[in-house]
């Protein structure tokens, strides 16, 4: 006869709502054949009219790759994927070459990023934040360049970059990513079409916000974007990437790299709010997501942050990294996964501590509910000459309902005395307890367990910027929503 | 079962009121089990609007039980019996449909809800108990100016609203924060589950005023507690002891005088039913 409510084991299904990004924008592409060789990575090279140096490392890429297996240590169980079947290239088409300014810009993808909440006409843009738009495999817009270059940034699609400064594109890329460094990212190489460029001067800190937003249209093709980021001495930039993709019962691959140097004195932030779609209920469909995220801390003194929510995606595989190469440089990583229905990442960070008196932090909480299976891996290596080394990580899962999982999978190799390695972990579940203190307050079951998720997420909201910590905050809430009955 | 001894008849000042309105908590009968076990056995328990009641009874007994039953904590088993709150059967409403109704816990041990911040909950609770009622929630400015207001009351410094809810709290500032929420949310009936344990003398006096400050004709409230102290601070209408899942008795304040001196065998003997 008791009408006692809402018991922890009730707390099952906080899965649910749809993806709200999953529709498709019907636009004439250029888009290649399914397939990959060298006639492919040509015809790529040749339609961005690329210069030797570049066509070269695509092709010495290919070849590496076709010796390569992809990997299979990660916690990830997925069908094998055939790289015969995906097209290499989709660009929508455009009038000209490309867009010289938003009034070129093709209607429907400004409608289509209006609706995303990404606004592209720079007047909409409240808070003077600049965006490049890749849709599928080509940037569509740049906004806000004028105001940059004026500070000396360079804030541009990666083709235009190999254009215009093809001489810090020759020197940068592959340094911290090099084409042979694993089976995704030298596919990226060989293949990489689009993504963002971004320099700042010495002594230059950005004047606003610089934000990449990805967007996979097009059926069956992939989406291999690099994304380079020069902070010279003494400069600063905080960069915000945020995807979305069509709801499509296939999964698509998403394989880009992101290659960070930070010389002396200067500080990256790099913050994601990754929202893929990441299939249905039953776990179809979604995008598969093998990304290489890596930073080299190069200089003196140099800061490098990763902050990332992931709420989407398939599969996540991404280990967003440091190299504290320079003497007294930081290296953080802060994380929130959330892995829903039936959902899997295995993602964590490395941080190689190579000069000395470098520090890393560690920040990682995972959430799992559904059949989510959440996986945090990461490494710390003090090396030899790191003296003075300092890490500390904290690694916290959360898990809602009785049929998911989350596993920790932390290695540190110190091989320098001096350092310090601290390293906490914790699993739990939404307490009943703080469940009911919520619901005896007078709140509803949902509010409660977003607040509580939030509050275990706060750690790492925090380091987000306040527009991206809102808009992760609403992500994680509809990414859980339903997973409380 | 046992009826006790019948609750006693409401005190003059509230009469008039109880005249043509339901009590604001009526419990008849009510046996609970908690983990395969009978714990409460039957209680019966009729609290009038404006009517401060005391609980006293030794560790074990079921009056945390008996708070949680009627708050609507998930775990019990409610065998047998009813509660009516102004009327209407509480075990038919989702725990926080009570919570906004007017029905307050106050925990005998407040949870910690990491990065959950204080005011943002409260806030929360606020607006969801006032959308119920009609009334237009309040925005952050009003609600600050109404909680800064609660706090100086409690003596509870500004820097506990951004705080995680209870997190790194001592016992005894969870437990007063426990008041300001009550005093936030200003309910119909607020159950106090052992709000005075723990406390200092200055801390005690501290609750004893906020909890003072609530009284009033249209407001009830049921004290859980272990010492006739803060008995003498808020004074009760009704004392009553329960032990082994039961009202063994129940008289005026100077029961609870009698057991400072006498101890629980003194009534608990008679109340040992197999
Ligand atoms: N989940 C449970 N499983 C089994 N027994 C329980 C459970 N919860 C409570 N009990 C038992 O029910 C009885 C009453 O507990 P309750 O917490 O209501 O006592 P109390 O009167 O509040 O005691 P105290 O004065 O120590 O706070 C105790 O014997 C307790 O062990
Ligand atoms: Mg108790």
């Amino acid at each position: 006869m008791s009408k006692n409510p809402a018991s922890v084991n009730d707390l099952n299904s906080l899965v649910g709502r749809a993806y709200r990004h999953g529709f498709v924008t019907d636009i004439d592409a250029d888009t290649v054949p399914p397939g990959l060789d060298e006639s492919v990575i040509r015809l790529i090279s040749r339609k961005k009219s690329e210069p030797q140096f570049l066509l070269d490392w695509r092709l010495r890429a290919l070849a590496h790759w076709r010796e390569m297996r992809e990997p299979h240590w990660a916690q990830l169980h997925y069908p094998p994927i055939d790289y015969q079947a995906i097209s290499y290239y989709s660009a929508p088409k455009q009038r000209t070459d490309g867009p010289k300014s938003l009034a070129e810009v093709d209607p429907k993808l400004l409608a289509t990023y209006d609706k995303l909440g990404v606004p592209l006409h720079e007047r909409a843009r409240l808070a003077g934040v600049a965006v490049d738009a890749v849709f599928d495999s080509v940037s569509v817009a740049t906004t806000f360049k004028e105001r940059l270059a004026a500070a000396g940034v360079i804030f541009c699609p990666f083709s235009e970059a190999v254009q215009q400064h093809p001489q810090l594109v020759e020197r940068y890329l592959g340094s911290v990513v090099p084409y042979s460094d694993n089976f995704y990212a030298t596919l990226n190489s060989a293949v990489f079409t689009d993504g963002s460029f971004v320099y700042v001067p010495p002594g230059v800190r950005c004047p606003m916000e610089l934000s990449t937003y990805f967007r996979i249209n097009a059926i069956k093709t992939g989406q291999f974007e690099r994304t380079l980021i020069i902070a010279d001495e003494g400069s600063y930039v905080s960069y915000l990437e945020g995807c979305s993709a069509p709801q499509r019962d296939e999964n698509q691959l998403h394989a880009a790299v992101v290659e960070l140097v930070a010389l002396d004195d200067a500080q990256i932030k790099y913050s994601t709010v990754q929202n893929w779609y990441p299939g249905d209920e039953q776990g179809r469909g979604g995008i598969y997501n093998f990304v290489t995220k890596r930073g080299d801390c190069r200089g003196r003194n140099s800061r490098i942050s990763w902050t990332q929510v992931e709420t989407g995606s398939a599969i996540t595989w991404k280990y967003p990294s440091c190299l504290l190469r320079g003497d007294g440089a930081i290296g953080e990583f802060y994380s929130v996964a959330t892995t829903n229905n039936y959902q899997q990442a295995d993602t964590g960070t490395k941080m190689i501590h190579i000069g000395t008196n470098t520090r890393s932090t560690i920040i990682s909480k995972g959430i799992s509910a559904g059949h989510g299976q959440n996986a945090y891996r990461g490494l710390v290596k003090i090396m030899p000459n790191a003296v003075g080394a300092r890490n500390f990580t904290q690694c916290d899962s959360l898990l809602i309902g009785k049929h998911c999982g989350a596993h920790t999978f932390p290695y540190i190799e110190t091989r320098n005395p001096t350092a310090t390695v601290e390293h906490e972990a914790s699993t739990s579940r939404i307490s009943e307890e703080q469940l009911f203190y919520c619901l005896q307050r007078g709140v509803s079951t949902e509010d409660a367990v977003n607040m509580i998720v939030s509050g275990f997420c706060r750690p790492v909201f925090k380091e987000l910027p306040m527009e991206f910590a809102v808009e992760a905050q609403k992500l994680l809430a509809v990414s859980l929503e339903g997973a409380v009955a | 079962m046992s009826d006790a001894r019948p609750v006693t008849a409401p005190i003059e000042r509230n009469a008039a009121l109880a005249a043509d309105a339901p009590p604001v908590l009526e419990v008849r009968d009510l046996h609970v089990k908690v983990g395969g076990q009978l714990v409460l056995r039957g209680i019966s328990l009729v609290v009038q609007a404006g009517e401060v009641h005391a609980i006293m009874g030794p560790n074990g007994s079921g009056k945390s039980t008996l708070a949680h039953v009627l708050t609507g904590r998930p775990g019990y088993e409610i065998v047998s019996g009813s509660a009516l709150f102004e009327g209407q059967d509480l075990f038919a409403l989702a725990p926080e449909q009570r919570a906004r109704a007017g029905l307050f816990l106050g925990f005998q041990y407040p949870v910690e809800i990491p990065g959950v911040n204080n005011a943002y909950l409260l806030k929360a609770a606020l607006n969801a108990a006032r959308r119920e009622r009609g009334l237009t929630e309040l925005d952050a400015f009003e609600f600050l100016a109404l909680v800064r207001a609660k706090m100086q009351l409690m003596r509870i410094d500004e820097s506990f609203l951004g705080r995680g809810v209870n997190e790194g709290f001592s016992g005894g500032e969870r437990k007063r924060n426990e008041i300001l929420q009550m005093l936030v949310l200003e309910p119909k009936l607020a159950l106090l589950d052992e709000t005075d344990s723990g406390l200092d003398i200055d801390a005690l006096k501290l609750v004893a005023s906020g909890v003072n400050s609530l009284r009033a004709p249209s407001r009830s409230i049921v004290l859980v507690t272990h010492y006739q102290r803060l008995l003498d601070y808020v004074v009760p209408d009704h004392v009553h002891v329960l032990a082994h899942g039961r009202i063994v008795r129940s008289g005026d304040r100077t029961l609870a005088l009698e057991l400072e001196r006498r101890g629980y065998d003194w009534v608990g003997g008679e109340a040992v039913v197999a």
